[in-house]
């Protein structure tokens, strides 16, 4: 029998609840708007499942105890906005190299600096990609309701510990803050995925020598397997090394294991996009108004569809190119001032015509908005 | 570095030699961290080091065990997340004194005061070494450094009144000279069952003593073996502390530790409410 439970949440509190399901053990969090609720909660809950939760003293230290967390062999997470997703730059980075499973939330807010604390934004866009210094790997998803955030924060969790990878919930306040109907699902009904182990002895593990599909079996911390990690570049044991050889081999492996495998995280949602003739590309809280504005030029006799990405990173290329294919015009309906645009643009820009729609002033794009501005276009 | 029959069996032999310069003091330091170890029969599979980044954060790549080399200032952060999450670990996190009190200072006074059950060793040396000598937070005042030119105008840390100020509740110095010192010392910190911190001054021959006319490493130690007097003495007879650098045991006094604190929330709560 499903042992399903509606219930009228949150996107912050939908977000642990998805959290919990993944199996989440371990919060580290710094309190900031409008992001904290998730940590409120995960401090309730965790120690009823005997999970830990933990308060740091600020967010590079929150992210560092995830990381630390996840050696032991729990699935960790943390929670911010945008000031604390720029102080966790610097150990996501390292996250990416020593291949350590761990989800960050961001609760994009209006940017840059303090900003907007309680405003909806999505200017963080790019610093999920480029956040960090070097060439490294991202996921990023974005989900653009209450339970959305529920399954997304699972399947980030399951990229998370299959690709050995941090895993980034792009979230925005709209959604953090919205409360709507949403469904529990039964624990049967969700697919969990646990990382990868060694099953080889100890004394024949090689800590970061990668299987067929890149990612190497990950052994924790006090199970016998003693072995270094760390944020230098390091060959197959895990040690150090300034050769320039296996340099580039960790770099591109790093990268490939999550490009060459997109096709196995790459979510969208398409909305009355076969005979559209006018696509809007839209993601987060603004998909909710793009999807209300389709439906309002459908009845102005404009072929209108929109475009969501879901899986924000890696660009979903491919998805992005047919719609530049079939559409005779792109906007891209974004709150910033044109991120996820020059993606778009550059992969659909040689087949159609791609246009931004922006805002930046703190509230949530409406679909008047979007319709105005492609009606003036039109 | 000079390891004896029974303590190779803790390092990575095939890692060595080390990347440290003749005569530097951070091999002695790590030694008497081994020993403690050895003293005390730890599993191997139940001690982490930590470290963060600098000359003395590259001594977990030579040693044994679960060894993780962190971000820059971080690896207090960094062990908070091991130790919490699986507190049968003995978690010994080794920096250095800008990696601790610099970069790292708002972790390490945060971990003193949750008085998690860390065991904390900073190699000081008074110098950014691995960077090429700028000053830190424990150059003195006066001395020279590649960013002090014209002499430091910054006062400097006492790492240990810092720490024991911030709650760590076993504190300690010893020296690269007085290394049966550092290793008692080391072998109490990992015994206190709370965030412990332990100074081990260090030399640095190849930038601070260069940069400060200090002499070779035998005239540096020889320096620590004149001028350092054990707190026990001083307290005896001030005359005797007077103008020198105090070593020993400088705090014991143990308070409830945060992960077992934890652990009574867990086994009050647990099951209730889910």
């Amino acid at each position: 029998m499903s042992n399903k439970k509606y219930k009228l949440l949150q996107g912050n509190e939908a977000c642990v609840e998805g959290a919990l399901a993944a199996g989440m053990r371990f919060f580290a969090g710094y309190p900031i708007t409008p992001s904290t609720e998730i940590a409120e909660i995960s401090s309730q809950r965790l120690p009823l499942i005997g999970g830990k939760f933990i308060q740091m003293e600020d967010e590079l230290a929150s992210m560092a105890a995830i990381i630390g967390a996840s050696l032991t062999g729990l699935k960790s997470m943390t929670a911010t906005s945008g000031p604390g997703f720029s102080l966790m730059q610097e150990n996501i980075g390292y996250a990416a190299i020593t291949e350590t499973p761990c989800v960050i939330v961001n609760v994009q807010r209006g940017g840059p600096s303090t900003g907007l604390p309680t405003s909806p934004a999505q200017g963080d866009v790019m610093q999920a990609k480029w956040g960090t210094h070097g060439d490294h790997p991202v996921v990023a998803l974005t989900p653009n309701s209450v339970q959305e955030t529920y399954e997304y924060t699972v399947k980030a969790f399951n990229i998370a510990e299959k690709y050995r990878t941090p895993v980034i919930l792009l979230m925005d306040e709209t959604v953090g803050h919205m409360r709507e109907k949403m469904i529990i699902k039964d624990p049967s009904e969700i697919e969990v995925i646990n990382r990868k182990k060694p099953n080889c002895k100890p004394i024949e593990y090689i800590a970061f020598k990668p299987d067929k599909d890149m990612v190497p079996p990950m052994a924790a911390f006090g199970e016998g397997y003693r072995y270094h990690v760390t944020g230098l570049v390091h060959d197959e044991t895990g040690f150090p090394t300034n050769n320039n050889e296996v340099a580039e081999n960790l770099i591109r492996r790093l990268v490939e294991k999550i490009e060459k495998n997109i096709e196995d995280f790459s979510y969208y949602e398409e909305y009355r996009l076969e005979d559209a003739e006018v696509v809007i590309v839209a993601y987060g809280g603004v998909s909710r108004s793009a999807k209300y504005a389709v439906d309002e030029l459908r009845k102005k006799n404009i072929k209108a569809g929109m475009f969501r990405p879901i899986t924000i990173w890696p660009f979903l290329e491919k998805q992005i190119r047919e719609v530049g294919l079939r559409a005779k015009e792109i906007y891209v309906a974004e709150m910033n001032l044109g991120q996820y645009f020059l993606e778009v643009e550059r992969v659909a820009g040689k087949y159609c015509s791609v246009k931004k729609i922006n805002k930046v002033n703190g509230e949530l794009m409406t679909p008047d908005e979007i319709i105005n501005s492609i009606g003036g276009n039109i | 570095m000079n390891c004896n029959s029974t303590t190779k069996n803790y390092y990575r032999t095939e890692k060595l030699p080390h990347i440290w310069c003749p005569g530097c003091g951070h091999g002695t330091l790590l030694n008497a961290v081994v020993r403690a170890i050895e003293k005390l029969g730890l599993n191997k599979d139940e001690v982490v080091v930590v470290s963060g980044i600098g000359c003395s954060s590259r001594a977990p790549g030579y040693l044994d065990f679960n060894t993780l080399h962190t971000t820059h200032g971080r690896a207090l952060a960094f062990a908070t997340g091991i130790k919490f999450a699986n507190p049968k670990l003995h978690v010994i996190v080794i920096m250095g004194d800008g990696d601790s009190s610099a970069i790292g200072g708002n972790h390490l006074i945060h971990a003193a005061r949750r008085n998690i059950d860390l065991t904390t060793i900073v190699f000081n040396n008074n110098i950014y070494g691995m960077t090429g000598g700028q000053y830190s937070p424990t150059t003195p005042y006066g001395d020279f450094a590649t960013t002090s030119a014209y002499g430091n105008i910054e006062k400097p840390f006492d790492l240990c009144s810092l720490a024991q100020g911030a709650g760590s509740t076993y504190v300690g110095r010893g020296t690269a000279y007085h290394t049966r010192l550092m290793q008692n010392l080391v072998e109490k910190a990992i015994q206190n069952k709370g965030f412990s911190f332990v100074e081990g001054l260090s030399i640095c021959p190849t930038y601070y003593g260069r940069k400060n006319k200090k002499g070779d490493a035998f005239e540096m130690h020889t320096f620590y073996k004149e001028n350092c007097v054990d707190i026990k003495v001083a307290e005896k007879d001030p005359e005797k502390g007077k103008n020198k650098i105090l070593i020993g045991e400088f705090h014991s006094c143990p308070k409830p530790e945060y992960t077992e604190s934890y652990q009574v929330i867990i086994d009050r709560f647990q099951g209730m409410g889910v």
